[in-house]
């Protein structure tokens, strides 16, 4: 099948089967590896996405049914000259071990603090929850994101 | 772990859905997709042809008037949680889905999926019983109406046709000043419940409970109504003895299974302590 959507900011067309999986699609077809694909039934998160702006497990998404729709990556979440705040972050408080969660994680981040830059403790640990860290290096993946927060905040009016 | 091979439809109508759903016998209704693609990744799930109703915008509406809420079988948990008006409309509702599933499932999953889908752990089957909400659906015969008393038959089975496809939950006016509270435990929030429950009562001129309404999740084959103890608090002021009644009453009245997560006797223990915990909530 015939399927057109956005992928951080580019337009692209793909030709593949319904039962391909929109992770599968990014990753095979669309040569962006960044998304990492751990368990595919939907429990470990390292694949969330950005779909319309909202997190998602591209797991648990054809890719067929992103037809239309506003994609971002982790790839659409980095730059090619500098870290981004979130990315520094994470650097700076070594929230990442062997690294495989980390894109699930940025994104998912990413999607909290873009909708809710006061996000306590208790709601990053709440809304992480579904990303799993098998190197179990949560604490500093708390920190890393807490310390993000100033990043996501409009500046006063 | 990658699905097996399906055909795949995206109808801009509900008729054609309906259509497509009776022409194949192996058909099935792709919603929110949060549980049947992960059956599929297991292939206890192997359907021939997925309908897709994302196009059915009209599906996704929240409508809340004076004889209660109606949600859209495609309304997400995500639309349930963003709408201030529910807070008043039907807060056991929205307690119950703040308990449902993790962050980016909440984003996708949907109420009518959860139904038809018909897990006995889930909060929305729960919620359905509890309430004594109607399910309206759709089929070639045309639409009717599923009592949600008589919509789960099994663990993954339902009322449903295979033609028929849920399009609302009609969940009966919430009156202001009834009481209520949802409970429910999982050793990490956004897992299954080993237990849960979901109750409400209303409180007449002399501070006596009436029409009690208590539901449970997780501790059999499908969600119930449990009649014990809904007997311990009608008639009676709602207090701590009474709580502890209406919690032994409940563990007394079902019969769950053992499976890796949970003993039976500890789910069934469970149960009544959460059962006394939401009453002393509800009555505070």
């Amino acid at each position: 099948m015939k399927v057109s959507f956005e992928v951080n900011g580019n337009t692209v067309s793909v030709d593949v089967e319904p039962r391909l999986s929109l992770a599968d699609c990014l990753r095979h077809v669309l040569r962006l590896t960044g998304t990492h694909v751990g368990c595919e039934h939907g429990v470990c998160g390292a694949c969330t996405i950005l779909v319309d702006g909202a997190a998602v497990r591209a797991c648990l998404l054809l890719a067929v049914q992103a037809e239309g729709s506003r994609i971002v990556t982790i790839e659409g979440l980095s730059n090619d000259h500098e870290l981004t705040p979130l990315q520094a972050s994470f650097r700076r408080h070594h929230a990442l071990q062997c690294g495989f969660c980390t894109p699930g994680m940025i994104t998912t981040a990413h999607a909290l603090l873009t909708e809710e830059p006061d996000a306590d403790a208790d709601r990053i640990r709440d809304v992480l929850s579904g990303n799993l860290c098998r190197c179990t290096g949560y604490i500093s993946i708390i920190e890393a994101v807490l310390d993000a927060r100033a990043a996501y905040k409009k500046p006063a009016p | 772990m990658k699905l097996p091979a399906f055909e795949y439809a995206c109808p801009a109508t509900l008729a054609e859905a309906v259509a497509l759903l009776a022409g194949d016998g192996d058909a099935k209704v792709l919603a929110g997709g949060q549980s049947l693609v992960p059956m599929m990744a297991f292939r206890v799930a192997s359907p021939s042809l997925l309908v897709d109703l994302r196009k059915l915008a009209d599906l996704r509406r929240i409508e809340i008037t004076a004889a209660g809420v109606t949600l859209g079988a495609m309304a997400r948990w995500r639309d349930i949680e963003d709408d201030a008006r529910l807070k008043t409309a039907h807060p056991l509702l929205k307690a119950a889905v703040a308990e449902v599933a993790h962050y980016q499932i909440r984003n996708r999953g949907t109420v009518g999926g959860s139904i038809a889908h018909a897990d006995p752990a889930a909060e929305m089957p729960g919620i359905v019983v509890t309430c004594d909400a109607e399910i309206g659906v759709v089929g070639r015969a045309g639409p009717r109406n599923i009592r949600a008393a008589d919509f789960f038959i099994a663990p993954l089975t339902t009322a449903l046709a295979p033609d028929e496809i849920i399009v609302e939950i009609r969940l009966p006016a919430w009156p202001a000043g009834r009481r209520w509270a949802f409970k429910e435990f999982a050793r990490r929030r956004g897992d299954f419940a080993m237990a849960g429950t979901a109750l409400f009562y209303d409180v007449d001129s002399g501070g006596k409970a009436r029409d009690a309404h208590v539901g449970a999740i997780g501790v059999g084959d499908v969600p119930q109504r449990l009649a014990a103890a809904e007997a311990e608090i009608n008639g009676r002021a709602v207090d701590i003895a009474v709580s502890e009644r209406a919690g032994v009453a409940a563990s007394a009245a079902v019969t769950p299974q053992s499976d890796i997560h949970a003993s039976a006797a500890y789910r069934k223990s469970l149960l009544g302590t959460l059962v006394e915990r939401a009453l002393q909530s509800a009555c505070a």
